[in-house]
């Protein structure tokens, strides 16, 4: 009690320079908190769990959840080499390579979006080659995936690179000396060494992932159960049944803060 | 001390600079028109030219599906003019007391097309083509009005084709998309074999391909455009939409494609 007294009686003190810190911080901290606030407040009712349950709210948690793993397990498999490569070999235009990879993380989804689907649509540059083995894949399952793997696997391949970076050289050096090869000291060396790295930005990945919106309705359009993700759903209950919207909502809101509560306890056992 | 003067400083020149934006602010008068996603063209043209025959009137468009229009109207968004698509999201707005009843008035209709990419991708020659197996059909959602009036349309042809028409059709629904102009560009891009849209987006985009859809198989959409009941300007929002009934008003709708309201 008497630190909040102590408190209270520096910040009313004259003189006090502490809210040249305060007053703009606290303004800013406000306009996070109070919309999540507000959507919570109006989404609390009695008809909450019949919106979260119903089916079109299911099927896009489901959707949701499916595409955002394999984005995830995608951005592991692919990710991993390219970020160890960075992060340890010496090559040329490697810092123009990861500038192409911190791109996307800039990038307006709706660009992303676009891109892809002047791309790899039907009649894209790369996709008109597809459909020669009838392979299409706007308003596919797999388009929402790869506008998901283009918008948030930077953040896996961004993470890992700095995990490998951070690896000490002499144990490189000693694993040499033992005779280790090149997958031997990666995989014996590297990878439990950077594991922490790794595994955070796989949930930063999956957690853009979950959210991905610009980039999937115009690559991959809206049907349900097909292409419609959650933040798809919300966007379109917001105009039919805003009941819908909130729910879904406070459900992904829900889930985004226990998978951040994960990535900072990982980072906090990675400084200790 | 020198932090809090410069502080001080800042924020006297912050309130001079708002002083002096609240004393020229009468010369300039901005009219927003909320208006459905296929009026885009036509209601451009239109407020560029209420724009030159009122000087110091900047007429500023929110174009979208008015079902997301009607949305945002109910969340507060500062609209003076509302031009749907369908009657039933002004309906919603009397009930809402956002629109006066009796205040809105039909000032055009439009009816229902499908429009192909130039090429035909999928062979499609007539209405009942679009039950053929397998062809990429883009709707745009119940929720829209084109995309409602689109499946009014397939409950007609059910009569026609077979009582499982629609459901043939509609199992051939790629994607159901948010406003009319997204079908337009899907179909545009190739991406998808056809869509449903309004004769005014086929006559806005000249490159694709129509198949007519008979007048007894068709839906005439009917556009309300009504002021919003709390709008602060509202000698300003009665002569835009004196303007948008008025002939040159009318006449620059059928241009693009609109019948007048009859």
């Amino acid at each position: 009690m008497s630190k909040l007294r102590n408190f209270i009686y520096r910040l009313l003190n004259k003189g006090y320079s502490g809210w040249i810190f305060i007053v703009p911080g606290t303004i800013l901290l406000a306009l996070f908190v109070l919309p999540l606030f507000a959507v919570l407040m109006r989404s609390i009712n009695k008809d909450f769990f019949n919106y979260a349950f119903s089916e079109q709210a299911f099927k896009a948690l489901r959707l949701s959840l499916l595409t955002s793993t394999i984005t995830t397990i995608s951005a592991v498999i692919f990710g991993t080499p390219l970020a160890y490569m960075l992060a340890k070999w010496k090559f040329r235009f490697k810092s123009w390579i990861e500038l192409i990879i911190d791109l996307p993380i800039v990038l307006p989804p709706s660009v992303a979006g676009l891109a892809l689907l002047i791309a790899f649509g039907r009649r894209g540059l790369f996709g008109s080659v597809l459909s020669i083995f009838g392979v299409s894949l706007p308003f596919t399952t797999a388009a929402v995936v790869l506008a998901q793997i283009f918008v948030a696997s930077p953040l896996y391949v961004r993470s890992a690179r700095v995990g490998f970076a951070q690896i000490d050289k002499q144990l490189e050096e000693a694993a040499h000396v033992e005779g280790a090869n090149h997958w031997q000291l990666f995989y014996e060396v590297m990878i439990p060494l950077a594991g922490r790295a790794l595994l955070s930005g796989a949930i930063l990945t999956w957690t853009r992932a979950l959210g991905e919106f610009g980039a999937t309705i115009l690559f991959a359009g809206n049907l349900e159960g097909v292409t419609q993700t959650m933040p798809m759903a919300i966007y379109l209950g917001f105009e039919r049944n805003l009941g819908i919207a909130l729910s879904l909502s406070v459900v992904l809101v829900i889930v985004s803060i226990f998978l951040l509560m994960l990535t900072k306890q990982l980072e906090k056992h990675d400084q200790d | 001390m020198k932090r809090f003067l410069s502080l001080t400083l800042l924020l006297t020149l912050f309130l001079a600079a708002c002083g002096t934006a609240v004393t020229s602010a009468p010369e300039v008068r901005a009219l927003t028109v909320f208006a459905a996603a296929s009026l885009t063209d036509a209601f451009t043209e239109l407020g560029g030219n209420f724009e030159t025959a009122n000087p110091g009137v900047t007429v500023t468009f929110n174009f979208a599906g008015s079902q997301a229009l009607r949305t945002q109207i109910e969340e507060g968004a500062p609209a003076d003019v509302f031009a749907s698509a369908s009657g039933k999201e002004m309906d919603t707005l009397i009930t809402g007391t956002f629109v006066t009843e009796g205040v809105p008035q039909v000032f055009l209709n439009n009816k229902l097309v499908l429009i192909l990419p130039a090429d035909n991708p999928a062979g499609l020659e007539k209405l009942e083509d679009l039950a053929n197996p397998g062809i990429k059909l883009v709707l745009a959602a119940e929720e829209v009005p084109v995309g409602n009036y689109a499946r009014q349309a397939l409950d007609l042809m059910n009569g026609s084709f077979g009582t499982d028409f629609k459901d043939k059709v509609l199992a051939n629904v790629v994607s159901n998309e948010d406003n009319v102009k997204q079908v337009v560009a899907k179909v545009q891009l190739g991406e998808a074999d056809t869509g449903i849209v309004y004769t005014s987006d086929a006559v806005a985009a000249p490159n694709l391909k129509t198949v007519e859809i008979p007048t007894e198989l068709n839906v005439i959409a009917k556009y309300p455009i009504a002021p919003l009941a709390n709008s602060p300007n509202g000698d300003l929002v009665q002569a835009f939409v004196d303007y948008v009934l008025s002939a040159e008003g009318q006449a620059i709708l059928q241009k693009w494609g609109f019948a007048p309201a009859k």
